[in-house]
């Protein structure tokens, strides 16, 4: 069965360091990390990454108020996908357009803050408000994205630890080829930084970074990493068949060209390397591609002593002998965007079809051997002989996996 | 508290839970939902706000008091008067 061809044809993102694909990759090429110190609920000060987007562009007062986070980033970059892709939004049937939104977590910062609310009231439950269903079901984001829009297609999240922003596009791309919508709206967002418990319980793990200047903090594969930095942020795109996309004269960021989903089955929290390399090899079969095909490899990796070097194992597997595959990372710029992180590094890389850079890993100072693979972008970008396939690496907790590879979008 | 006192109380309220609603010319004698933009969960956030900045409680079956202005002030006056 011939299985449709499926595009981009818009981006919209919120990052700690930018708020548009232009000033996101900028800032990449540029150096430019987006850490800051915040005060956490019971913890003090924490390093984390923080999005400066006015939700009050696309949203009233109320709805902000009566929302989530996650919801206001979700519609922020959903709107500005929508924009960027040129779709006559306003005259589309809504019913043919599906939003699919990757979430690591969602419930815990409204449920959070309501304890500490009632708290205020010796716990009596009737100081409990009334918002808290709406908030915390799981299809929070998705659903006050459709209510935004006046989307009446199926909107939903895909939770799916940290791999949840490409899982968002593969799921996307499935519902197009199954034909059930027109349109996706799809990637991943996350509001995490507002949950204590997200903090305390990597700080627990012995996983939170640390550093006295917070852009140096994040820093993958560098000897001296002590851990994550976590980010709040979002990446939505619009994703339309090829046919679809060509009779409107859309422009066309990227070709999905693969995809693989697996699982580790090994552990709670520790990342297996041979489930990574399968996951990697099974997208490139999807995508009838070799490994020195591919000329970035964003990595996952987040800067915690184990993860990084089991995930440049299997990259060393996997890329042997690929001299133009070049290897990056985003999280040393704006930290660990947990359920966006998929979707938002993709873009990070995105505009390199067009420039032909490659953005570098930053925090770098001392290479870490055992992360010391071939062509890994250190510091600052370089410029590739070119750039046609991206493969997008998104892992998660309890061993999920993700690969997507997007293809320089070629008839 | 005077009549007046508690209506500005509600519109405290108001203000806070519907921050994008123009309050300057509400006319009190007719029902908020006809002039604002509130809905049921909105009045729920009314209920919610007299209890826990006014220890008032707003018995379900008495919502209806709080159709507009006026008829907060009749219902609730007393009640924050029984307080002190």
């Amino acid at each position: 069965m011939e299985l449709s061809r499926i595009v981009i044809t818009g981006v919209g993102l919120t990052s700690p360091n930018g708020n548009s694909l232009s000033e996101f990759r900028q800032n990449l090429l540029d150096g430019v990390a987006g850490i800051s110190r915040i005060e956490m609920r019971y913890m003090g000060e924490v390093l984390a990454g923080v999005c400066d987007f006015d939700p009050l562009r696309y949203q009233k007062k109320k709805e902000v108020r009566v929302g989530t986070r996650a919801g206001s980033i979700s519609i922020y970059c959903a709107q500005e996908a929508v924009k960027d892709s040129g779709l006559d939004f306003e005259n589309m049937s809504k019913d043919r357009v599906g939003i699919y939104v990757g979430i690591t977590e969602h419930g815990n910062v409204e449920t959070e803050n309501e304890i500490y609310n009632i708290s205020k009231f010796d716990y009596d439950t009737k100081y409990w408000t009334h918002h808290h269903n709406p908030r915390t079901v799981a299809n929070n984001p998705a659903g006050e994205t459709s209510l935004n829009l006046k989307i009446t297609g199926p909107s939903y999240t895909i939770g799916a630890a940290c791999a949840a922003g490409n899982m968002g596009l593969v799921h996307a791309l499935q519902m197009l080829r199954l034909g059930e919508v027109d349109v996706a709206i799809a990637g991943g967002v996350s509001e995490s930084i507002r949950s204590f418990g997200i903090f305390a319980g990597f700080k627990s793990q012995g996983a939170l970074a640390e550093h006295e200047d917070p852009n140096k903090a994040s820093r993958p594969f560098d000897l001296d990493r002590n851990g994550i930095v976590v980010s709040e942020g979002g990446a939505l795109y619009t994703l339309e068949r090829l046919e679809d996309a060509q009779a409107r004269g859309a422009k066309i960021y990227g070709e999905i060209a693969g995809y693989h989903v697996n699982s580790d089955a090994t552990d709670y929290v520790l990342p297996n390397p041979e489930r990574q390399a399968q996951c990697m090899r099974a997208a490139l079969k999807k995508a009838k591609m070799a490994a020195s095909d591919i000329h970035i490899v964003n990595t996952h990796a987040t800067a915690t002593p184990m993860g990084d070097v089991q995930e440049c194992r299997a990259i060393r597997e996997v890329f042997a002998d690929c001299p133009d595959t070049y290897v990056n990372n985003t999280k040393g710029f704006i930290g660990h965007s947990m359920g966006a992180a998929g979707a938002l590094e993709l873009a990070g890389n995105l505009p390199s079809f067009d420039d032909g850079m490659v953005h570098p890993s930053i925090n770098v100072d001392k290479l870490d051997p055992e992360c010391a693979i071939p062509n890994l972008v250190l510091n600052n970008p370089i410029k590739a002989k070119r750039v046609d396939a991206i493969l997008n690496n998104s892992f998660g907790m309890l061993g999920i996996n993700s690969a997507l590879i997007i293809r320089r979008f070629s008839d | 508290m005077s009549k007046d006192e508690c209506k500005q109380v509600v519109l405290d309220i108001i203000a806070e839970i519907a921050p994008d609603e123009e309050l300057s010319d509400v006319k009190p004698d007719v029902a908020l939902r006809e002039q604002l933009d509130l809905d049921s969960m909105d009045f729920l956030d009314i209920v919610m706000e007299l209890r826990k900045k006014h220890d008032i409680e707003v018995p379900e079956s008495e919502y209806g008091q709080l159709v507009s202005l006026d008829r907060c002030a009749e219902y609730l006056t007393p009640k924050f008067n029984a307080l002190v």
